[in-house]
């Protein structure tokens, strides 16, 4: 068998790898503090975050005040910019040394790059892109659960023999927890000892803009192939509903939506309280992102349509017409009220 | 030596809409199952082919499986790779990311010398995205995810990459050979050259490797090279909805959508 660098009896402590742009943690790395609060208790041992970069603002301070005992800050002018082998090495090497039984990070581009990498050098497992995690306290094994398939089959993976036990956990699957700002925790920073070696990877220009988080939309006017490149009177719902728009990949391929609205197995997973699908099939792929919706409507001219199973009101019909009178309906209603 | 050599990792995926869940064993039932190539090494070969237009040298594309999947290596011929290494073995099965990238590594290894091993974002059936990491972890190389565009400058050894993060993408420069995982959806695949079909039968493009072949540790590979394990699958739950039919002309329809959807409406 290939064994890890260390084993369970020698492993504790629930850590929590933070990502942060320009010192503000993502709300990733805050949803994981909330969950990973839950699980070093049930552990009944301490909970980690673990800061590497540069220029960290209130990080710290603010991953005290959403959960942890203890944060771990490596700082250093050459860790500003996220490079896999630097922070691969980084992060081996703390946990090595301190020995962590749970490591959990977001299942971001960056944090499925570093933790894939990261698995394989510390010889252990990964369960990844996680919708949900549990712990048996008294065997104090990690389960993930994961989605393949498009969606349709659900399992559970273990690893029983290797530490950490590592997963990574899809935004917005678990909720932020309300920041407690008289916490107590111990920030600690730990020199960052780095080897030239690992800087063979340059990154010479990034864009990054502050994206529209669908997780947290509270309402969603989502568009599919119906739409037919018109957004207008789905942006005039959207806008009349304090709503987010939304999409199928089908949508966000032919540029009607930017990539982050895009809802789906491969996109964003939504929660929101209600849902509405104008001219979308209903496929799987985008189906898991709208299973937590509270309420779902669904406008489609084709009575046959998947997406009507996935629905609590079920619109037969076009969906201008119909998008239509709802803007107009809502619109008139707050004339006369307001 | 002078030509450039890549190497695209391909896997034979079952088609998702027809893998069911056998209730009583709560194990997997894919044998009924028709079989794709997963779709994002379609992206990945596909992307090998405009490197190689580009640039001349050679693909060899690499998988590990069953013995079956021989017949996709030879489909991948017909879209223009040059040669195939499958790896099949009893001991390579139901291997996790670890035991897989072990595995593929050790492969890549002893087909000798390469620039570039191209990979898909990610495999539908179950592990996801973690196999290029591991991929080069094990080969000592850098790695490239999720990227969007390649440009391979071959004569300095070194490569551009813009890969997709969090909000946005980045460019970078990386040394040769590097592992790169392939952005799902990046490139149309191109279509299969029939004709190339009888060249594609031929006994010495698909060259078939055991674990002895390859020389591995058997503890490193298949079940035994694995961390994780399977506690459970199950068929997801899809939530249960109302799915009340609304008819009328639109602003009938309109109307009883919102007396319906009232509660959720905040005020304003
Ligand atoms: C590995 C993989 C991952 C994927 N990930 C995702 C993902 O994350 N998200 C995602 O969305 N998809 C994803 N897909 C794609 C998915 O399978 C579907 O192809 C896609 O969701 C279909 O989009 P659509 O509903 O917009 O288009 P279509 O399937 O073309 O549906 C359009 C619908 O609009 C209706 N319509 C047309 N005109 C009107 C009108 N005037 N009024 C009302 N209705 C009208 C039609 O009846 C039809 O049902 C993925 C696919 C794969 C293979
Ligand atoms: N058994 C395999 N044979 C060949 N390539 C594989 C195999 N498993 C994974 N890969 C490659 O690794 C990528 C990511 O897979 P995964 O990490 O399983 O999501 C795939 O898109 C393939 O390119």
């Amino acid at each position: 068998m290939t064994s890890s660098l260390y084993g369970p009896a020698d492993a504790r402590g629930v850590w929590v790898f933070l990502e942060q742009e320009e010192g503000k943690l993502e709300s990733v790395s805050l949803e994981l503090l909330g969950k990973g609060r839950e699980l070093a208790d049930a552990l009944d041992c301490p909970l980690t975050g673990l800061l590497v970069g540069y220029a960290l603002g209130d990080s710290p301070a603010r991953a005290v005040a959403c959960g942890a005992d203890e944060v771990l800050v490596v700082e250093h002018p050459d860790l500003q910019v996220y490079t896999t082998e630097p922070f691969t090495s980084v992060v081996h090497h703390l946990a090595l040394e301190r020995k962590p039984d749970v490591l959990l990070l977001g299942a971001t581009p960056n944090g499925r790059d570093l933790a894939g990498r990261l698995a394989v050098r510390l010889r252990t497992g990964l369960t990844a892109d996680c919708t949900g995690l549990t712990i048996d306290p008294e065997r104090r094994l990690l389960s993930g659960e994961v989605v393949g398939f498009g969606g349709g089959i659900v399992a559970t993976i273990l690893c029983p023999e290797h530490r950490p036990q590592m997963a990574t956990v899809r935004p917005g699957i678990f909720a932020q927890p309300e920041p407690d700002l008289k916490r107590k925790g111990e920030i600690r920073a730990l020199p960052a000892s780095l080897d030239a070696a690992d800087f063979r990877v340059h990154v010479l220009e990034r864009s990054v803009s502050e994206e529209p988080d669908l997780t947290r939309a509270g309402i969603v006017v989502a568009v599919g192939r119906g739409a037919r490149g018109d957004l207008e009177l789905a942006q005039r719902l959207a806008g009349l509903l304090d709503a987010e728009i939304g999409g199928t990949r089908v949508a966000a391929d032919l540029g009607w939506i930017p990539r982050a609205r895009q809802i789906g197995q491969t996109g964003v997973v939504t929660q929101p309280k209600l849902v509405i699908c104008c001219g979308i099939s209903g496929a799987i792929h985008f189906t898991v992102g709208i299973d937590k919706a509270e309420c779902v409507v669904a406008i489609n001219t084709d009575p046959e349509a998947p997406i009507f199973e996935h629905a609590d009101y079920c619109v037969t019909d076009d969906m201008f017409a119909v998008l239509a009178c709802l803007a107009e309906q809502i619109a008139g209603a707050r004339a006369v009220t307001g | 030596m002078s030509e450039m050599h890549t190497i695209v990792c391909m896997k034979v995926v079952p088609m998702p809409e027809e893998v069911r869940v056998n209730q009583e064993t709560m194990t997997l039932d894919r044998a009924n199952a028709r079989s794709i190539f997963n779709p994002p090494d379609m992206n990945a070969l596909e992307m090998a082919l405009q490197l190689k237009q580009a640039h001349g040298g050679s693909i060899s594309v690499l998988s590990m499986g069953p013995p079956f999947f021989e017949r996709y290596l030879r489909l991948a011929l017909c879209m223009g790779a040059d040669r195939a290494f499958l790896l099949s073995d009893r001991a390579f099965g139901g291997a996790d990311t670890l035991g897989t990238s072990r595995t593929l590594a050790a492969a890549i290894e002893k087909i000798g010398r390469y620039e570039l091993v191209l990979c898909g974002e990610e495999s539908s059936d179950g592990a996801t995205a973690q196999v290029p990491p591991g991929i080069a972890e094990w080969l000592g190389t850098p790695q490239v995810t999720y990227a969007i565009e390649l440009e391979v400058d071959y004569w300095n050894r070194r490569l551009r990459a813009r890969r997709e993060i969090k909000g946005g993408h980045e460019l970078l420069l990386a040394p040769l050979p590097a592992v790169v995982s392939v952005k799902t959806g990046v490139n149309e695949p191109r279509f299969l050259d029939w004709t190339l079909r009888p060249w594609a039968e031929g006994q010495d493009l698909v060259t078939v490797w055991s674990a002895e072949d390859l020389g591995v540790d058997l503890e490193e590979v298949g079940v035994k090279g694995s961390a994780t394990i399977v506690g459970g699958v199950g068929q997801s739950a899809s939530r249960e909805r109302r799915r009340e039919f609304i008819t009328g002309a639109p602003e009938d329809e309109a109307r009883q959508i919102l007396e319906r959807i009232g509660q959720y409406l905040s005020e304003r």
